[in-house]
């Protein structure tokens, strides 16, 4: 018990200095009706646990505290008897069917996901989200915003630590928004614990669930599903937002993703191409290949000093990037990213370092690479 | 239950000198001790994977070691814990224990039983080996769902297999000794349901390993054959389904779950009465119950996977299956209360332990229920509420079952007594480190902390910090375990032949010290 009080002092002492709420103890209630329904029925079955326990806690406390030698108890002789034990049966029996009931509606609501207003697809990858908003066109990568320095403690961590994203899901409140899950490479799991949605992202297959936000918010989750070496540092953020500032959000993405498309065409020097790919390398490749290129061998294979970075033969080079290799961790990034961005880090990786070949890849090679 | 006469050993022979004795022994004592002590040094190995793991979450950021790393300590404590630890654990009791209940001489099997532990020490160096190979050891989770097991795995994954196969031959091997002991060595006399209820837990959990294991073998040969071989067993492009994996693995995973927790069952059944000094409430219902949980076990499996999106039919036969498991499971606890009700308790650490589990298995059991409600489990899947939870179920559970029941017939084993006051210090100090190291995973789960995640979000802080703390005292106290064991064997005092007042069963008829062969003659049982 000293222990206890002790290590509690310890950890209130240390706590006192943040002033986020650290103590949290339970599931969040949540914003959707759904997960109202969850929160209660988590509740309820906690309610009746916290119950049976005391009750059978209560009669085993008492035996230990009356039934004891040392105070002269004598055994009994009952060993049996068949009423008691049918009914410590079927009393936990029909609790049981009373607990099924609301489990079994909650479910199928859960399960249905017609009618809805929105669909966006969810995609896993190794270590990002990816959200396509199929009716409207709209789509990008959401990765974690947090920065390296605040992981490995020479920066002072942002309240929302490990819980940041670059973009964002918005949403609209008050819509039926259905998603469709799937993943790229491995499993993962898609979580929010506010709107009462986790589920599986499996390559190769779709998974549905659905959801309708009441309150605008900024909604935070993570990836559930051990994923590799990143795993942890995958998070969610959803932004429900009102249904006018989700119409102007949406306005604004297409039009960014008008003007991405512009820059295709546009003539682009070594130095550009260097300074993209190196933003580009930082978000896609840094996790695996290392910010220096040094790279995790054997799986991820050190991009310094590697002679397909060096040498004259971009094809295999773009071949790499863009196709993958298969069997191994290497996505095949062609799906990923514009001919831009893939030119970008072409470019950047024969240039930075000890890589030095002063040639570049343009968009236009990507794109004559990839249309072969 | 039976009264019995014991005729003496006319020869004795002793065991063989030096090395030779262990590698060569068919003697079931020996090859017990064997297995306890290989169970001992991998709780200590995983010990200290988890020490590892409980040092990088004391706070957040990275401090120690690389998240790749990382991943690879949790794979390794699950395997190591898992099927280093308990499994043999449980083993090395029956393997001491069954022949000394039912009146047997030794297993049926002997020779296959040397070979079923010596095949153990093999397969885990080359488990351990893996961290010194290129791309380290697995790091996919004790679960190594595909295709991160896969397409995505180190290279050492291939030894991993091969060590997978080999611990499932051992477990074969020794579950079918078991069940041909008990139905063929029982003594003369002993039926069935008169069997004590350790050696009915274990004749149920070796029904189900050789059930379930060979499950096992086929999921790790389908990986080897998607790895090596071209085919596509996991992988969706070549027509094949990643969630096979996980039907076939927990098709074995769950029934594992009662193969590491039914024998601490019968041990605490046994443990019970002889401190309440009272017979055991509802043996019979207490067999029924054991056999409705291993038979409900076989049809639960998809309870680990209520995310991956089943159909809706599914998803409700398996939340009511399992909350099934919870009416045999209450009758178990139900019978222990009712056997300590009315009784005469004393609380030598044996009964301490035994306790210790009833509660604080009966927690995880509550939890359990909360996790079998299938729309709410979507919130607790993969979160610290579930790491809560089976451990919960696993480290006061099987692993004090154990312990239990190595400090109530060490006595006997070892013929002397072990230090009371260390072994209650021992328990106390377990009790309320590992309270200090679970207790608060159930909240940072419930708060939305995902299991096996090397860094976390700064609201999970505190209770993290409090349970590498607890995790610090749990683990430190088990060395106190192994102290009083070796002290035990060596110093301690000579033990009478019935070292607890009132401890009924074969076992306790024999001398103290015991001699290397038991039983060379049957004992009558006299009805
Ligand atoms: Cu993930």
């Amino acid at each position: 018990m000293r222990q206890i009080m002790h290590l509690f002092g310890m950890a209130l002492l240390v706590s006192s200095g943040s002033a986020l709420a650290a103590w949290e103890l339970n599931m969040p209630r949540g914003v959707t009706e759904t997960s109202h329904t969850v929160y209660d029925l988590h509740m309820l079955i906690l309610w009746i646990c916290v119950a049976i326990g005391v009750v059978v806690f209560g009669v085993m406390f008492w035996s230990i505290y009356a039934h004891r030698k040392s105070k002269g108890a004598q055994a009994a002789q009952f060993h049996e008897s068949t009423t008691v034990e049918v009914i410590w049966t079927i009393i936990p029996f029909i609790i049981l069917i009373g607990m099924a009931i609301p489990s079994t509606t909650t479910l199928i609501d859960m399960y249905d996901s017609s009618e809805s207003d929105i669909d966006i697809k969810v995609t896993g990858y190794q270590w990002k989200w990816h959200y396509d908003y199929i009716n409207d066109g709209v789509d990008f990568f959401s990765v974690l915003k947090t920065p390296k320095e605040e992981i490995y403690n020479e920066q002072e961590k942002n309240p929302n630590y490990l819980l940041d994203v670059d973009n964002e899901l918005v949403v609209p409140i008050d819509k039926k928004i259905r998603f469709l899950f799937t993943a790229n490479d491995v499993l993962h799991a898609w979580w929010v614990p506010e709107i009462a949605i986790k589920k599986d992202t499996i390559p190769g297959f779709i998974n549905e669930s659905w959801t309708r936000i009441k309150e605008p918010g900024t909604y935070r989750g993570q990836c559930a599903e051990l994923c590799g070496k990143d795993h942890g540092f995958m998070p969610i953020v959803v932004k429900a937002v009102t249904q006018p500032e989700y119409d102007k959000w949406l306005a604004d993405q297409k039009a960014a993703g008008a003007a991405k498309a512009a820059e295709a065409d546009k003539d682009w020097t070594l130095d550009e191409l260097v300074t993209a790919g190196a933003a580009v390398y930082q978000k896609n490749c840094a996790a695996c290949h290392m910010p220096d290129g040094s790279g995790m061998p054997p799986a991820f294979p050190a991009l310094n000093n590697n002679p397909m970075m060096q040498g004259d033969d971009v094809t295999a080079h773009m071949e790499v990037v863009i196709n993958g290799v298969p069997g191994s961790a290497m996505a095949a990034y062609g799906k990923q990213m514009t001919a831009v961005d893939l030119a970008a880090v072409i470019t950047y990786k024969r240039n930075t370092w000890e890589n030095k070949t002063g040639g570049m890849v343009s968009p236009a090679d990507v794109q004559a690479f990839m249309d072969k | 239950m039976s009264e019995l006469t014991m005729t003496t050993d006319h020869h004795d022979h002793g065991p063989a000198k030096g090395i030779g004795r262990w590698l060569f022994t068919t003697n079931h004592k020996d090859i017990g001790t064997m297995y306890l002590v290989f169970s001992l040094i991998m709780f200590l190995i995983g010990g200290l994977f988890a020490f590892v793991i409980r040092a990088e979450l004391f706070q957040p950021g990275m401090q120690l070691v690389d998240p790749n790393f990382f991943n690879q300590m949790t794979t390794m404590h699950g395997l190591v814990m898992v099927f280093g630890a308990v499994m043999p654990g449980f083993v090395g009791l029956a393997n001491w224990q069954i022949p000394l209940m039912i009146g047997a001489p030794d297993m049926a099997l002997p020779r296959m039983n040397n070979w079923s532990f010596w095949i153990l020490p093999f397969a885990f160096s080359m488990l351990i080996a893996t961290f010194f190979m290129d791309g380290g050891a697995p790091a996919f989770g004790w679960t190594f769902y595909a295709p991160l097991s896969t397409t995505y795995a180190p290279p050492s994954v291939t030894f991993f297999i091969f060590a997978v196969h080999m611990m499932g031959i051992s477990s074969i091997m020794g579950a079918m000794n078991i069940i041909v002991t008990i139905f063929n060595m029982r003594a003369p006399g002993m039926s069935l349901m008169q069997m004590p209820m350790f050696v009915w837990t274990w004749l149920i959990t070796a029904f189900l390993l050789v059930a379930v294991m060979p499950v096992l073998a086929a999921v790790v040969t389908m990986m080897l054959m998607d790895i090596h071989f071209a085919t596509s067993f996991f992988n969706a492009a070549g027509g094949g389904d990643p969630v096979l994996f996980q039907h076939v693995f927990w098709f074995f995973g769950h029934p594992e779950v009662y193969i590491m927790i039914l024998p601490a069952f019968g041990v605490v059944s046994e443990i019970i009465p002889t401190f309440a000094r009272k017979k055991l409430f509802g043996y019979h219902s207490m067999v029924y119950a054991t056999v409705s949980i291993a038979v409900l076990s076989l049809v639960v499996w998809a309870h680990h996977m209520f995310t991956v999106g089943m159909p809706i039919a599914g998803q409700l036969f398996f939340m009511f299956a399992t909350m099934l498991i919870a009416v045999p499971t209450g009758v178990k606890v139900f019978n222990w209360i009712a056997t300590m009700f009315k009784g005469s308790m004393t609380f030598e650490t044996p009964m301490l332990f035994a306790i210790g589990f009833v509660v604080l298995f009966t927690i995880g059991g509550f939890s359990g229920v909360m996790l079998a409600i299938a729309p709410i489990d979507f919130q607790y899947q993969d979160t610290y509420f579930v790491v809560a939870h089976f451990h919960y179920v696993l480290v006061p559970g099987a692993v004090f079952g154990i312990m239990a029941g190595v400090y109530y017939w060490l006595p006997k084993w070892v013929g002397r007594m072990y230090d009371e006051g260390l072994g209650k210090m021992h328990f106390w100090l377990s009790f309320i480190g590992l309270n200090i190291t679970f207790f608060p995973m159930h909240f940072v789960g419930l708060a939305g902390m995902p299991r096996r995640i090397p860094d976390y979000a700064l609201q999970f802080a505190d209770f993290n910090m409090m349970a590498s703390a607890g995790a610090f005292i749990f683990g430190t106290s088990q060395l106190i375990f192994v102290y009083l064991i070796i002290k035990a064997a060596r110093s301690g005092e000579t033990a009478d032949q019935v070292p607890w007042e009132s401890a009924e069963g074969l076992e306790w008829t024999l001398p103290t010290p015991l001699p290397y062969h038991t039983f060379t003659t049957p004992p009558v049982i006299e009805k």
